[in-house]
Protein backbone atom coordinates (compact mmCIF):
# COMPACT_ATOMS: atom_id res chain seq x y z
CA UNK A 1 0.00 0.00 0.00
CA UNK A 2 0.89 3.49 -0.83
CA UNK A 3 1.65 6.21 1.69
CA UNK A 4 -0.62 8.25 0.28
CA UNK A 5 -3.13 5.31 0.88
CA UNK A 6 -2.22 4.80 4.23
CA UNK A 7 -2.72 8.03 5.24
CA UNK A 8 -6.16 8.03 3.40
CA UNK A 9 -7.09 5.40 5.81
CA UNK A 10 -5.67 6.68 8.88
CA UNK A 11 -7.88 10.01 8.08
CA UNK A 12 -11.23 8.23 7.56
CA UNK A 13 -10.74 6.02 10.15
CA UNK A 14 -9.43 8.09 13.20
CA UNK A 15 -9.61 11.86 11.70
CA UNK A 16 -13.19 11.63 10.74
CA UNK A 17 -14.82 10.06 13.54
CA UNK A 18 -12.93 12.21 15.31
CA UNK A 19 -14.15 15.41 13.91
CA UNK A 20 -17.86 13.60 14.63
CA UNK A 21 -17.15 13.41 18.31
CA UNK A 22 -16.04 16.99 18.04
CA UNK A 23 -18.79 18.26 17.06
CA UNK A 24 -21.02 16.83 19.11
CA UNK A 25 -18.98 17.96 22.52
CA UNK A 26 -19.06 21.50 20.64
CA UNK A 27 -23.15 21.61 20.44
CA UNK A 28 -23.27 19.56 24.06
CA UNK A 29 -20.98 22.61 25.29
CA UNK A 30 -23.05 25.47 23.05
CA UNK A 31 -26.54 23.56 24.34
CA UNK A 32 -25.47 23.68 28.32
CA UNK A 33 -23.98 27.18 28.23
CA UNK A 34 -27.52 28.70 26.30
CA UNK A 35 -30.59 27.09 26.14
CA UNK A 36 -30.41 24.37 28.55
CA UNK A 37 -28.58 25.37 31.93
CA UNK A 38 -29.63 21.91 33.88
CA UNK A 39 -27.44 20.35 31.23
CA UNK A 40 -23.68 19.98 32.76
CA UNK A 41 -21.17 20.60 30.65
CA UNK A 42 -18.44 18.34 28.94
CA UNK A 43 -15.54 19.74 31.06
CA UNK A 44 -18.19 20.03 34.65
CA UNK A 45 -19.04 16.49 33.60
CA UNK A 46 -15.53 15.19 33.47
CA UNK A 47 -14.23 17.04 37.12
CA UNK A 48 -17.46 15.22 38.57
CA UNK A 49 -17.07 11.82 36.84
CA UNK A 50 -13.36 11.46 36.98
CA UNK A 51 -13.02 9.75 40.65
CA UNK A 52 -15.48 7.13 39.09
CA UNK A 53 -13.50 6.99 35.76
CA UNK A 54 -9.82 6.98 37.14
CA UNK A 55 -10.29 4.46 40.08
CA UNK A 56 -13.09 2.10 37.97
CA UNK A 57 -12.65 -0.74 40.29
CA UNK A 58 -13.05 0.73 43.36
CA UNK A 59 -15.57 0.09 46.07
CA UNK A 60 -16.49 2.99 48.61
CA UNK A 61 -20.13 1.68 49.35
CA UNK A 62 -22.85 -0.11 47.70
CA UNK A 63 -24.04 2.61 45.75
CA UNK A 64 -20.72 4.26 45.49
CA UNK A 65 -17.91 2.08 43.16
CA UNK A 66 -16.25 2.59 40.10
CA UNK A 67 -17.90 3.19 36.65
CA UNK A 68 -16.33 -0.40 35.46
CA UNK A 69 -17.05 -2.38 38.84
CA UNK A 70 -20.63 -1.00 38.19
CA UNK A 71 -20.81 -2.33 34.33
CA UNK A 72 -19.04 -5.64 35.60
CA UNK A 73 -22.34 -6.21 37.70
CA UNK A 74 -24.77 -5.19 34.99
CA UNK A 75 -22.58 -7.59 32.46
CA UNK A 76 -22.91 -10.40 34.76
CA UNK A 77 -26.83 -9.92 34.91
CA UNK A 78 -27.11 -9.71 30.99
CA UNK A 79 -24.95 -12.64 30.57
CA UNK A 80 -27.36 -14.49 32.84
CA UNK A 81 -30.60 -13.08 30.85
CA UNK A 82 -28.71 -13.39 27.29
CA UNK A 83 -28.36 -17.27 28.12
CA UNK A 84 -31.49 -17.84 29.51
CA UNK A 85 -32.91 -16.12 26.10
CA UNK A 86 -30.45 -18.32 23.99
CA UNK A 87 -31.29 -21.43 25.81
CA UNK A 88 -35.08 -21.23 25.10
CA UNK A 89 -34.78 -19.13 22.23
CA UNK A 90 -32.80 -21.45 20.00
CA UNK A 91 -34.21 -24.75 20.20
CA UNK A 92 -37.77 -22.43 19.52
CA UNK A 93 -36.27 -21.12 16.27
CA UNK A 94 -35.07 -24.74 15.08
CA UNK A 95 -38.43 -26.13 16.20
CA UNK A 96 -40.44 -22.93 13.99
CA UNK A 97 -37.89 -23.58 11.18
CA UNK A 98 -38.63 -26.94 10.81
CA UNK A 99 -42.23 -27.25 11.05
CA UNK A 100 -44.69 -25.29 9.02
CA UNK A 101 -47.73 -26.55 11.45
CA UNK A 102 -45.93 -25.28 14.63
CA UNK A 103 -45.24 -22.11 12.70
CA UNK A 104 -48.63 -21.41 12.20
CA UNK A 105 -49.19 -22.55 15.87
CA UNK A 106 -46.98 -19.99 17.37
CA UNK A 107 -45.99 -17.80 15.04
CA UNK A 108 -49.01 -15.61 15.95
CA UNK A 109 -48.00 -15.38 19.65
CA UNK A 110 -44.83 -14.50 18.80
CA UNK A 111 -45.72 -11.52 17.08
CA UNK A 112 -47.53 -10.05 19.94
CA UNK A 113 -45.13 -10.94 22.64
CA UNK A 114 -42.62 -9.51 20.76
CA UNK A 115 -42.81 -6.02 20.93
CA UNK A 116 -43.81 -5.70 24.76
CA UNK A 117 -41.98 -3.33 26.44
CA UNK A 118 -38.96 -4.53 29.07
CA UNK A 119 -41.02 -1.81 31.72
CA UNK A 120 -44.20 -4.61 30.77
CA UNK A 121 -42.46 -7.69 31.29
CA UNK A 122 -40.68 -6.42 34.76
CA UNK A 123 -43.58 -6.06 37.31
CA UNK A 124 -44.63 -9.68 36.19
CA UNK A 125 -41.22 -10.69 36.86
CA UNK A 126 -41.69 -9.52 40.42
CA UNK A 127 -45.46 -10.83 41.10
CA UNK A 128 -43.63 -14.08 39.68
CA UNK A 129 -40.24 -14.11 41.69
CA UNK A 130 -41.07 -11.87 44.53
CA UNK A 131 -37.31 -10.92 44.40
CA UNK A 132 -35.72 -8.23 41.76
CA UNK A 133 -32.56 -10.02 40.67
CA UNK A 134 -34.38 -13.04 39.03
CA UNK A 135 -36.96 -10.62 37.88
CA UNK A 136 -34.36 -8.30 36.31
CA UNK A 137 -33.33 -11.54 34.64
CA UNK A 138 -36.63 -13.05 33.33
CA UNK A 139 -36.97 -9.36 31.63
CA UNK A 140 -33.83 -9.48 29.97
CA UNK A 141 -34.59 -13.13 28.85
CA UNK A 142 -38.09 -12.32 27.62
CA UNK A 143 -36.85 -9.12 25.63
CA UNK A 144 -34.15 -10.14 24.05
CA UNK A 145 -34.93 -13.78 23.01
CA UNK A 146 -36.84 -12.86 19.95
CA UNK A 147 -34.30 -11.78 17.20
CA UNK A 148 -32.45 -15.57 18.25
CA UNK A 149 -35.67 -17.18 17.61
CA UNK A 150 -36.55 -15.37 14.25
CA UNK A 151 -33.45 -15.71 12.56
CA UNK A 152 -32.65 -19.05 13.41
CA UNK A 153 -35.50 -19.73 12.01
CA UNK A 154 -35.14 -18.11 8.95
CA UNK A 155 -31.73 -20.18 9.06
CA UNK A 156 -33.38 -23.21 8.94
CA UNK A 157 -35.61 -22.44 6.53
CA UNK A 158 -33.17 -21.12 4.53
CA UNK A 159 -31.03 -24.25 4.09
CA UNK A 160 -30.26 -25.07 0.31
CA UNK A 161 -31.97 -27.83 -1.66
CA UNK A 162 -28.69 -29.10 -2.00
CA UNK A 163 -27.95 -30.22 1.48
CA UNK A 164 -30.95 -31.78 1.99
CA UNK A 165 -30.97 -34.06 -1.18
CA UNK A 166 -27.25 -34.85 0.63
CA UNK A 167 -29.23 -35.35 3.71
CA UNK A 168 -31.96 -37.36 1.84
CA UNK A 169 -29.28 -39.59 -0.45
CA UNK A 170 -27.42 -40.70 2.21
CA UNK A 171 -30.76 -41.10 4.28
CA UNK A 172 -29.05 -40.05 7.48
CA UNK A 173 -31.42 -40.06 10.91
CA UNK A 174 -33.08 -37.22 12.18
CA UNK A 175 -30.40 -36.53 15.11
CA UNK A 176 -27.45 -36.54 12.28
CA UNK A 177 -29.51 -34.29 10.04
CA UNK A 178 -29.51 -31.99 12.82
CA UNK A 179 -25.81 -32.20 14.10
CA UNK A 180 -24.32 -32.38 10.45
CA UNK A 181 -26.32 -30.25 8.37
CA UNK A 182 -29.54 -28.32 9.95
CA UNK A 183 -27.28 -26.71 12.41
CA UNK A 184 -24.02 -25.88 10.79
CA UNK A 185 -26.35 -24.65 8.10
CA UNK A 186 -28.68 -22.21 9.91
CA UNK A 187 -24.93 -21.03 12.20
CA UNK A 188 -24.54 -18.26 10.79
CA UNK A 189 -28.04 -16.82 10.54
CA UNK A 190 -28.22 -18.02 14.22
CA UNK A 191 -25.81 -15.72 15.30
CA UNK A 192 -27.15 -12.79 13.42
CA UNK A 193 -29.66 -13.66 16.09
CA UNK A 194 -27.33 -14.11 18.78
CA UNK A 195 -25.81 -10.32 18.03
CA UNK A 196 -29.46 -8.33 17.48
CA UNK A 197 -30.34 -10.47 20.81
CA UNK A 198 -27.23 -9.51 22.96
CA UNK A 199 -27.66 -5.79 21.74
CA UNK A 200 -31.52 -5.97 23.34
CA UNK A 201 -29.80 -7.58 26.35
CA UNK A 202 -27.96 -4.90 26.84
CA UNK A 203 -30.61 -2.02 26.46
CA UNK A 204 -32.70 -3.70 28.66
CA UNK A 205 -30.55 -4.20 31.37
CA UNK A 206 -30.66 -0.26 32.28
CA UNK A 207 -34.63 -0.29 33.21
CA UNK A 208 -34.53 -3.39 34.71
CA UNK A 209 -31.62 -2.24 37.01
CA UNK A 210 -33.38 1.15 37.13
CA UNK A 211 -37.01 -0.38 38.27
CA UNK A 212 -35.31 -2.61 40.85
CA UNK A 213 -32.74 -0.58 42.40
CA UNK A 214 -30.08 -3.61 41.58
CA UNK A 215 -26.22 -2.12 41.90
CA UNK A 216 -25.03 -2.08 37.94
CA UNK A 217 -24.69 1.08 35.77
CA UNK A 218 -28.36 1.27 35.40
CA UNK A 219 -29.05 1.65 38.88
CA UNK A 220 -26.13 3.87 39.69
CA UNK A 221 -27.59 5.80 36.99
CA UNK A 222 -31.12 6.22 38.31
CA UNK A 223 -29.80 6.88 41.68
CA UNK A 224 -27.26 9.52 40.69
CA UNK A 225 -30.45 11.18 39.15
CA UNK A 226 -32.67 11.31 42.42
CA UNK A 227 -29.21 12.46 43.81
CA UNK A 228 -29.37 15.54 41.56
CA UNK A 229 -25.66 14.65 40.79
CA UNK A 230 -26.57 14.64 36.81
CA UNK A 231 -22.79 14.75 35.35
CA UNK A 232 -23.00 11.29 36.59
CA UNK A 233 -26.31 10.06 34.15
CA UNK A 234 -24.02 11.46 31.22
CA UNK A 235 -20.75 9.06 32.34
CA UNK A 236 -23.17 6.62 32.55
CA UNK A 237 -24.92 6.98 29.23
CA UNK A 238 -21.79 7.56 27.76
CA UNK A 239 -20.60 4.04 29.39
CA UNK A 240 -23.84 2.08 28.63
CA UNK A 241 -23.30 3.40 24.76
CA UNK A 242 -19.13 2.35 24.80
CA UNK A 243 -20.14 -0.78 26.13
CA UNK A 244 -22.73 -1.78 23.97
CA UNK A 245 -20.60 -0.44 20.77
CA UNK A 246 -17.90 -3.10 22.28
CA UNK A 247 -20.16 -5.94 22.27
CA UNK A 248 -21.91 -5.30 18.91
CA UNK A 249 -18.29 -5.81 17.73
CA UNK A 250 -17.20 -8.53 19.19
CA UNK A 251 -20.38 -10.36 18.24
CA UNK A 252 -19.55 -9.22 14.40
CA UNK A 253 -16.23 -10.48 14.63
CA UNK A 254 -17.43 -13.51 15.30
CA UNK A 255 -20.32 -13.67 13.40
CA UNK A 256 -17.73 -12.71 9.73
CA UNK A 257 -15.66 -15.62 11.12
CA UNK A 258 -18.98 -18.05 10.98
CA UNK A 259 -19.72 -16.22 7.47
CA UNK A 260 -16.00 -17.19 6.12
CA UNK A 261 -16.10 -21.11 6.97
CA UNK B 1 -26.85 -58.76 -21.68
CA UNK B 2 -28.51 -60.24 -18.29
CA UNK B 3 -32.50 -60.93 -18.84
CA UNK B 4 -33.42 -58.54 -16.19
CA UNK B 5 -32.36 -54.66 -16.48
CA UNK B 6 -31.27 -53.26 -13.13
CA UNK B 7 -33.22 -50.21 -13.64
CA UNK B 8 -36.42 -50.03 -15.68
CA UNK B 9 -38.93 -46.80 -16.23
CA UNK B 10 -42.49 -47.74 -17.93
CA UNK B 11 -44.45 -45.00 -18.75
CA UNK B 12 -42.70 -42.35 -16.39
CA UNK B 13 -44.06 -38.67 -16.50
CA UNK B 14 -43.75 -36.07 -14.21
CA UNK B 15 -44.83 -32.46 -14.37
CA UNK B 16 -44.86 -29.76 -11.95
CA UNK B 17 -47.35 -27.42 -11.11
CA UNK B 18 -51.63 -28.14 -10.84
CA UNK B 19 -54.40 -27.46 -13.23
CA UNK B 20 -53.58 -24.63 -15.86
CA UNK B 21 -49.75 -24.02 -14.18
CA UNK B 22 -48.88 -27.24 -14.83
CA UNK B 23 -46.30 -28.08 -17.13
CA UNK B 24 -45.21 -31.49 -17.78
CA UNK B 25 -41.50 -32.06 -18.02
CA UNK B 26 -41.10 -35.40 -19.01
CA UNK B 27 -43.87 -37.68 -21.13
CA UNK B 28 -44.08 -41.35 -20.78
CA UNK B 29 -40.54 -42.31 -20.98
CA UNK B 30 -38.95 -46.32 -20.87
CA UNK B 31 -35.55 -46.76 -20.35
CA UNK B 32 -33.85 -50.01 -19.00
CA UNK B 33 -30.36 -49.67 -17.77
CA UNK B 34 -28.28 -52.96 -17.76
CA UNK B 35 -25.71 -54.10 -15.19
CA UNK B 36 -22.57 -52.57 -15.92
CA UNK B 37 -23.59 -50.61 -18.23
CA UNK B 38 -22.99 -46.96 -18.80
CA UNK B 39 -25.45 -44.99 -20.24
CA UNK B 40 -25.28 -41.14 -21.15
CA UNK B 41 -28.96 -39.37 -21.70
CA UNK B 42 -27.77 -36.59 -23.85
CA UNK B 43 -30.01 -33.41 -24.16
CA UNK B 44 -30.84 -29.91 -24.38
CA UNK B 45 -30.26 -27.59 -21.08
CA UNK B 46 -33.64 -27.54 -19.35
CA UNK B 47 -35.23 -30.56 -21.07
CA UNK B 48 -35.98 -32.40 -17.78
CA UNK B 49 -32.76 -34.20 -17.28
CA UNK B 50 -32.17 -33.70 -13.66
CA UNK B 51 -35.91 -34.52 -13.04
CA UNK B 52 -34.90 -37.64 -14.63
CA UNK B 53 -32.04 -38.23 -12.23
CA UNK B 54 -33.92 -37.24 -9.17
CA UNK B 55 -36.68 -39.74 -10.06
CA UNK B 56 -34.53 -42.68 -10.15
CA UNK B 57 -33.16 -41.65 -7.45
CA UNK B 58 -36.14 -41.54 -5.59
CA UNK B 59 -36.07 -37.88 -4.72
CA UNK B 60 -39.33 -37.27 -6.99
CA UNK B 61 -41.84 -39.57 -7.15
CA UNK B 62 -42.95 -40.07 -10.69
CA UNK B 63 -47.19 -38.91 -11.52
CA UNK B 64 -47.43 -41.70 -13.74
CA UNK B 65 -45.59 -44.83 -14.66
CA UNK B 66 -43.39 -47.14 -12.13
CA UNK B 67 -39.73 -47.40 -11.64
CA UNK B 68 -37.89 -50.27 -10.57
CA UNK B 69 -34.45 -51.02 -9.23
CA UNK B 70 -33.43 -54.79 -9.11
CA UNK B 71 -37.23 -55.75 -9.41
CA UNK B 72 -38.66 -53.25 -6.99
CA UNK B 73 -40.17 -50.43 -7.44
CA UNK B 74 -38.37 -47.55 -5.98
CA UNK B 75 -40.09 -45.67 -3.20
CA UNK B 76 -37.39 -43.06 -1.89
CA UNK B 77 -33.90 -42.73 -1.94
CA UNK B 78 -31.34 -45.44 -1.11
CA UNK B 79 -27.97 -46.16 -0.33
CA UNK B 80 -27.50 -48.64 -3.46
CA UNK B 81 -28.65 -45.52 -5.63
CA UNK B 82 -25.67 -42.79 -5.20
CA UNK B 83 -26.18 -39.64 -7.22
CA UNK B 84 -23.43 -36.85 -7.72
CA UNK B 85 -25.11 -33.55 -8.28
CA UNK B 86 -24.65 -30.57 -10.45
CA UNK B 87 -23.88 -28.48 -8.16
CA UNK B 88 -21.66 -30.76 -6.26
CA UNK B 89 -23.22 -30.38 -3.23
CA UNK B 90 -20.78 -30.85 -0.55
CA UNK B 91 -20.91 -29.44 2.74
CA UNK B 92 -19.26 -26.69 3.19
CA UNK B 93 -18.25 -26.60 6.80
CA UNK B 94 -16.45 -29.95 6.35
CA UNK B 95 -13.62 -30.74 4.96
CA UNK B 96 -12.80 -32.71 2.06
CA UNK B 97 -12.09 -36.14 4.03
CA UNK B 98 -15.14 -35.23 6.37
CA UNK B 99 -17.29 -34.89 3.40
CA UNK B 100 -16.62 -38.26 2.12
CA UNK B 101 -16.56 -40.03 5.66
CA UNK B 102 -20.05 -38.72 6.90
CA UNK B 103 -21.49 -41.07 3.82
CA UNK B 104 -18.96 -43.91 4.59
CA UNK B 105 -20.10 -43.78 8.06
CA UNK B 106 -23.42 -43.69 6.94
CA UNK B 107 -23.45 -46.39 4.75
CA UNK B 108 -21.36 -48.87 6.89
CA UNK B 109 -22.40 -47.73 10.43
CA UNK B 110 -20.93 -51.25 11.20
CA UNK B 111 -17.13 -50.67 10.03
CA UNK B 112 -14.48 -49.72 13.07
CA UNK B 113 -13.73 -46.23 12.86
CA UNK B 114 -10.11 -47.14 11.13
CA UNK B 115 -11.89 -48.99 8.33
CA UNK B 116 -14.05 -46.40 7.78
CA UNK B 117 -11.31 -43.68 7.66
CA UNK B 118 -9.22 -46.13 5.27
CA UNK B 119 -12.13 -46.55 2.85
CA UNK B 120 -12.81 -42.55 2.76
CA UNK B 121 -9.02 -42.25 2.08
CA UNK B 122 -8.78 -44.96 -0.77
CA UNK B 123 -11.67 -42.69 -2.27
CA UNK B 124 -10.25 -39.20 -2.42
CA UNK B 125 -7.30 -41.01 -3.43
CA UNK B 126 -8.87 -42.59 -6.39
CA UNK B 127 -9.96 -38.87 -7.35
CA UNK B 128 -6.39 -37.72 -6.85
CA UNK B 129 -7.18 -35.44 -4.34
CA UNK B 130 -5.15 -36.91 -1.54
CA UNK B 131 -3.27 -33.73 -0.91
CA UNK B 132 -6.12 -31.61 -0.35
CA UNK B 133 -7.86 -33.65 1.99
CA UNK B 134 -7.90 -31.43 5.02
CA UNK B 135 -9.24 -28.84 2.57
CA UNK B 136 -12.71 -27.23 2.66
CA UNK B 137 -14.74 -26.77 -0.38
CA UNK B 138 -14.36 -23.50 -0.49
CA UNK B 139 -10.40 -23.62 -0.35
CA UNK B 140 -11.48 -25.95 -4.19
CA UNK B 141 -11.63 -25.33 -7.50
CA UNK B 142 -14.32 -26.38 -9.37
CA UNK B 143 -13.10 -29.65 -11.05
CA UNK B 144 -11.47 -30.25 -7.27
CA UNK B 145 -14.91 -29.83 -5.67
CA UNK B 146 -16.57 -32.06 -8.51
CA UNK B 147 -14.08 -34.86 -8.12
CA UNK B 148 -15.17 -34.67 -4.30
CA UNK B 149 -18.63 -35.40 -5.07
CA UNK B 150 -17.38 -38.29 -7.29
CA UNK B 151 -15.62 -39.71 -4.34
CA UNK B 152 -17.94 -39.61 -1.91
CA UNK B 153 -20.69 -41.29 -4.24
CA UNK B 154 -18.09 -43.75 -4.89
CA UNK B 155 -17.48 -44.49 -1.65
CA UNK B 156 -21.00 -45.35 -0.58
CA UNK B 157 -20.36 -48.11 -2.89
CA UNK B 158 -23.61 -48.12 -4.36
CA UNK B 159 -24.56 -50.59 -7.66
CA UNK B 160 -25.60 -47.67 -9.50
CA UNK B 161 -24.03 -44.42 -9.77
CA UNK B 162 -26.13 -41.80 -11.04
CA UNK B 163 -23.90 -38.46 -12.28
CA UNK B 164 -26.40 -35.31 -13.16
CA UNK B 165 -24.01 -32.82 -15.53
CA UNK B 166 -20.92 -33.64 -13.35
CA UNK B 167 -18.89 -31.45 -15.64
CA UNK B 168 -20.71 -29.06 -17.06
CA UNK B 169 -20.19 -26.10 -14.29
CA UNK B 170 -16.35 -26.61 -15.44
CA UNK B 171 -14.14 -24.89 -18.30
CA UNK B 172 -13.24 -26.76 -21.37
CA UNK B 173 -9.42 -27.87 -19.98
CA UNK B 174 -10.52 -28.66 -16.25
CA UNK B 175 -13.98 -30.58 -18.64
CA UNK B 176 -11.51 -32.31 -20.78
CA UNK B 177 -9.15 -33.47 -17.67
CA UNK B 178 -12.16 -34.85 -15.58
CA UNK B 179 -13.46 -36.60 -18.70
CA UNK B 180 -10.75 -39.13 -18.71
CA UNK B 181 -10.51 -39.38 -15.07
CA UNK B 182 -14.19 -40.00 -14.65
CA UNK B 183 -13.84 -43.10 -17.69
CA UNK B 184 -10.43 -44.38 -15.67
CA UNK B 185 -13.03 -44.47 -12.93
CA UNK B 186 -15.91 -45.93 -14.18
CA UNK B 187 -13.64 -48.76 -15.90
CA UNK B 188 -11.87 -49.55 -12.50
CA UNK B 189 -15.06 -49.38 -10.58
CA UNK B 190 -17.08 -51.28 -12.98
CA UNK B 191 -19.93 -50.21 -12.00
CA UNK B 192 -23.81 -49.16 -13.56
CA UNK B 193 -23.64 -45.89 -14.45
CA UNK B 194 -26.29 -43.49 -15.57
CA UNK B 195 -24.68 -40.19 -16.77
CA UNK B 196 -26.95 -36.65 -17.79
CA UNK B 197 -24.80 -34.71 -19.98
CA UNK B 198 -25.54 -31.68 -22.24
CA UNK B 199 -22.34 -32.90 -24.21
CA UNK B 200 -22.62 -35.08 -27.38
CA UNK B 201 -19.15 -35.61 -27.51
CA UNK B 202 -18.87 -36.37 -23.49
CA UNK B 203 -21.35 -39.35 -23.82
CA UNK B 204 -19.80 -40.61 -26.63
CA UNK B 205 -16.03 -40.30 -25.10
CA UNK B 206 -17.68 -42.56 -21.79
CA UNK B 207 -20.95 -44.20 -22.39
CA UNK B 208 -21.40 -47.61 -23.73
CA UNK B 209 -25.18 -46.07 -25.13
CA UNK B 210 -26.04 -43.21 -25.68
CA UNK B 211 -29.96 -42.22 -25.22
CA UNK B 212 -31.12 -38.48 -26.22
CA UNK B 213 -33.71 -36.49 -24.36
CA UNK B 214 -35.42 -34.38 -26.85
CA UNK B 215 -36.10 -30.62 -25.94
CA UNK B 216 -38.64 -29.95 -22.73
CA UNK B 217 -41.80 -29.48 -22.01
CA UNK B 218 -42.89 -33.14 -22.03
CA UNK B 219 -39.30 -34.96 -23.18
CA UNK B 220 -39.15 -38.06 -24.48
CA UNK B 221 -36.48 -40.17 -24.98
CA UNK B 222 -35.39 -41.33 -28.77
CA UNK B 223 -34.10 -44.27 -29.73
CA UNK B 224 -30.68 -45.12 -28.50
CA UNK B 225 -27.77 -45.92 -30.13
CA UNK B 226 -25.21 -47.98 -29.13
CA UNK B 227 -21.56 -46.79 -28.33
CA UNK B 228 -19.28 -49.91 -30.18
CA UNK B 229 -15.45 -48.11 -29.74
CA UNK B 230 -13.20 -49.98 -27.99
CA UNK B 231 -11.66 -48.72 -24.66
CA UNK B 232 -10.14 -47.40 -23.62
CA UNK B 233 -10.88 -44.22 -25.77
CA UNK B 234 -8.57 -41.19 -26.97
CA UNK B 235 -10.17 -38.56 -27.47
CA UNK B 236 -7.99 -37.35 -30.12
CA UNK B 237 -8.05 -40.45 -31.76
CA UNK B 238 -11.85 -40.80 -31.28
CA UNK B 239 -12.53 -37.17 -33.47
CA UNK B 240 -11.37 -39.56 -36.44
CA UNK B 241 -12.89 -42.50 -35.71
CA UNK B 242 -15.90 -43.05 -38.53
CA UNK B 243 -17.71 -44.83 -36.21
CA UNK B 244 -17.59 -41.40 -34.06
CA UNK B 245 -19.13 -39.05 -36.94
CA UNK B 246 -21.76 -41.44 -37.51
CA UNK B 247 -23.06 -41.64 -33.53
CA UNK B 248 -22.19 -38.01 -33.30
CA UNK B 249 -24.72 -37.59 -36.31
CA UNK B 250 -27.31 -39.67 -35.31
CA UNK B 251 -27.59 -38.38 -32.08
CA UNK B 252 -27.75 -34.71 -33.27
CA UNK B 253 -29.68 -35.02 -36.16
CA UNK B 254 -32.23 -36.62 -33.32
CA UNK B 255 -32.03 -33.89 -31.23
CA UNK B 256 -32.03 -31.09 -33.53
CA UNK B 257 -35.11 -32.76 -35.49
CA UNK B 258 -37.43 -33.12 -32.66
CA UNK B 259 -36.47 -29.24 -31.33
CA UNK B 260 -37.70 -28.28 -34.76
CA UNK B 261 -40.71 -30.26 -34.75
CA UNK B 262 -41.58 -28.63 -31.61
CA UNK B 263 -40.87 -25.36 -33.06
CA UNK B 264 -43.08 -26.01 -35.79
CA UNK B 265 -45.51 -27.17 -33.89
CA UNK B 266 -45.77 -24.36 -31.02
CA UNK B 267 -45.49 -21.92 -33.65
CA UNK B 268 -48.47 -22.91 -35.64
CA UNK B 269 -50.10 -23.14 -32.24
CA UNK B 270 -49.14 -19.63 -31.67
CA UNK B 271 -50.20 -18.88 -35.14
CA UNK B 272 -53.63 -20.00 -34.62
CA UNK B 273 -54.11 -18.35 -31.64
CA UNK B 274 -53.38 -14.78 -32.90
CA UNK B 275 -55.65 -15.08 -35.91
CA UNK B 276 -58.10 -13.08 -35.16
CA UNK B 277 -61.76 -14.24 -36.05
CA UNK B 278 -62.69 -12.70 -39.20
CA UNK B 279 -66.14 -11.21 -37.81
CA UNK B 280 -63.75 -9.73 -35.54
CA UNK B 281 -61.61 -7.74 -38.03
CA UNK B 282 -63.76 -4.22 -39.37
Amino acid sequence: MSSNAVGKRLFELLVLPMVGVGAVMALWAILSGTVAPTLPGPWKTWEVSKLYVLDPFAKRGELDQGILRFTWYSLVRVAKGYSLALLVGTPLGLLLGMSQSFTKSFDPIIQILRPVSPLAWLPLGLVLFQKPEPAGIFTIAMCSMWPTVLNTALGVRSIPQDYINVARVLQLSRTKRMLKITLPAALPYMFTGFRLSLGIAWLVIVAAEMLTGAPGVGGFLWQEYNSLIYEHLILCIATIGIVGFILDRLMSLIEAKLRVA
Amino acid sequence: MSARALVVLEGVSKGYGTGDQRTEVLRDLDLEIHRGELVAIVGFSGAGKTTLVSLIAGLLAPDAGRITFDGAPVRGPGKERGVVFQSYSLLPWLSVRDNVYLAVDQVFPTWSKAEKLAHTERHIALVNLHAARDKKPAELSGGMRQRVAVARALATEPELLLLDEPLSALDALTRATLQDELARICQVSGKTILLITNDVDEGILLADRIVPLDAGPAAKLGPSVQVDIERPRDRKAINHDPRFKVIRGQVIDYLLSSNQARKQRSRAATTRALTPAPEAVS
